[in-house]
């Protein structure tokens, strides 16, 4: 299949044509490359929505009952198309990784309105994989309706996903940390909607009650027409709270609508993409244009500590 | 970018151990391949349409059911339908000598028993997917 056949099979809904064609993007390759800059025009419809939180907090599970909410056919939305892009680390040893996030969405199997992919991290830190944008850009392409995306298990810094998303879902569960944790900067403050999952189990009242505190001492310095996050519980393996979590998802929706941070999201979004694209390409040129062997040379004199690391770097500039 | 190998690891069928999986999956994590890990009780259309999503070079079925002859098939059948005429599969489990011939005329690449070295498969694996 060439760029042309892989874009029109891509629009026109082929399966195959779209996981081969998001291998591709994630590998980075010329071909991958030429297919996006044919499908961007076509992007910018999708509701991303990112999915945070702690290791085990329940995110997997959350996503496999709330990819079936946003199914549900509504009078306004008889059948809404959803993607998922589940992101788990990469082994820092033999960038091998194994992505077990499907185990917890076996109910999405055979719906052909659903779409899963699994991502490696393959070496990003702040949560998601270098490709994820872009995948998610493809995804949007091809048609979906909204776009969920999973992070891996975020510790208190991995912010990466509310720089992509236009909605940010961050998952706690009871007993992951008294209210100091609540006040640290990070993750919770990049949340459009805190979930407390898990919430049959003991410590829930807790666990709202440090995250609303949080959020009432947000609220003081925000301005007067912004948004403000509820906290909600869910219990996902059972769908509880789910349908709630759906109407919270909308109401953010067209909060962001109405404010034109929609747009504006979607400039950020943007900008950082041709940031992070400029910082990479200008690195790999540069490094090309080094003598062989000065970059080995300046580190062996760093080790010395014949060089200071800014002395090196005035060196091989 | 080197290309990554990409395996789905799944176990068919009724049966719940899932240790041979499970160390399997790790085995070729440690190989440095993306390993796609899908648990318990799959159908063949669930695994088939993993694999296509996921876009693998290869599937690993693990059965110890017995149920290998009916399962293995299928699996395979829905692969060439959605077009992954490529994608390798291989087998690992409980399966008897007398049988591996007639898996391997379906169509399966390997077939490991119990024993067999991690380090093989993911050699195979490799080997297979690169066309070495």
């Amino acid at each position: 299949m060439n760029v042309d056949e892989t874009v029109q099979a891509v629009r026109a809904g082929n399966r195959l044509a779209l996981a081969r064609l998001i291998t591709q993007v994630e590998n980075d390759t010329a071909v991958g490359r030429a297919a996006l800059d044919r499908l961007f025009p076509f992007t910018g419809r999708a509701h991303l929505i990112g999915v945070t939180g702690s290791p085990g907090a329940g995110k997997s599970s959350l996503v496999n009952v709330l990819a079936q909410e946003l199914r549900r056919p509504t009078s306004e939305k008889p059948d809404r198309r959803v993607a998922i892009i589940a992101v788990d680390p990469s082994s820092p040893f033999t960038g091998g990784a194994v992505l077990g996030d499907r185990v917890r969405m076996r109910d999405l199997a055979g719906d052909p309105g659903i779409f899963i992919r699994s991502m490696a991290a393959r070496g990003a830190l702040g949560g998601l994989s270098a490709a994820t944008a872009a995948v998610s850009q493809v995804l949007d392409a091809a048609g979906f309706d909204v776009v969920l995306i999973e992070t891996v298990g975020a510790g208190q810094s991995e912010v990466d996903i509310a720089r992509l998303a236009h909605t940010t879902l961050v998952v706690e569960s009871p007993g992951m940390g008294d209210d100091i944790q609540a006040i640290k900067a990070g993750i919770l403050e990049i949340a459009d909607i805190l979930v407390v999952n898990k919430a049959d189990r003991p410590g829930v009242e807790n666990t709202e009650r440090a995250l609303r505190t949080m959020l009432e001492l947000a609220k003081n310095h925000a301005a007067a027409d912004a948004w403000l996050p509820p906290v909600l519980r869910t219990v996902a393996v059972q769908s509880n709270g789910v349908l709630e979590l759906g109407q919270a998802i909308e109401a953010h929706r067209e909060y962001l609508q109405r404010s034109g941070h929609w747009q504006q999201r979607d400039a950020e979004r943007l900008s950082t993409e041709l940031d992070h694209l400029i910082q990479a390409t200008l690195v790999a040129r540069w490094r090309s244009t080094l003598p062989a062997g000065a970059l080995e040379a300046a580190l062996v004199e760093l080790a010395q500590r014949k060089l200071s690391p800014h002395q090196a770097l005035e060196k091989l500039l | 970018m080197d290309r990554k190998i990409r395996v789905l690891v799944a176990k068919p069928g009724l049966d719940g151990h899932d240790r041979g999986a499970k160390v399997v999956a790790r085995a070729l994590r440690d190989a440095g391949m993306e390993v796609i890990y899908t648990g318990l009780r799959q159908t063949p259309e669930m695994i088939a349409e993993a694999a296509l999503q996921e876009d693998v070079d290869a599937v690993g079925l693990s059965i110890l059911s017995g149920a290998h002859l009916a399962l293995t098939p299928r699996v395979i059948e829905l692969l060439r339908a959605n077009g992954q005429t490529d994608v390798h599969v291989f087998l690992g489990g409980i399966i008897p000598e007398e049988d591996v011939p007639q898996l391997l005329a379906m169509g399966v690449a390997a077939v490991y028993g119990p024993g067999t070295a991690t380090g093989k498969i993911a050699e195979d694996i490799r080997k297979a997917v690169l066309g070495e």
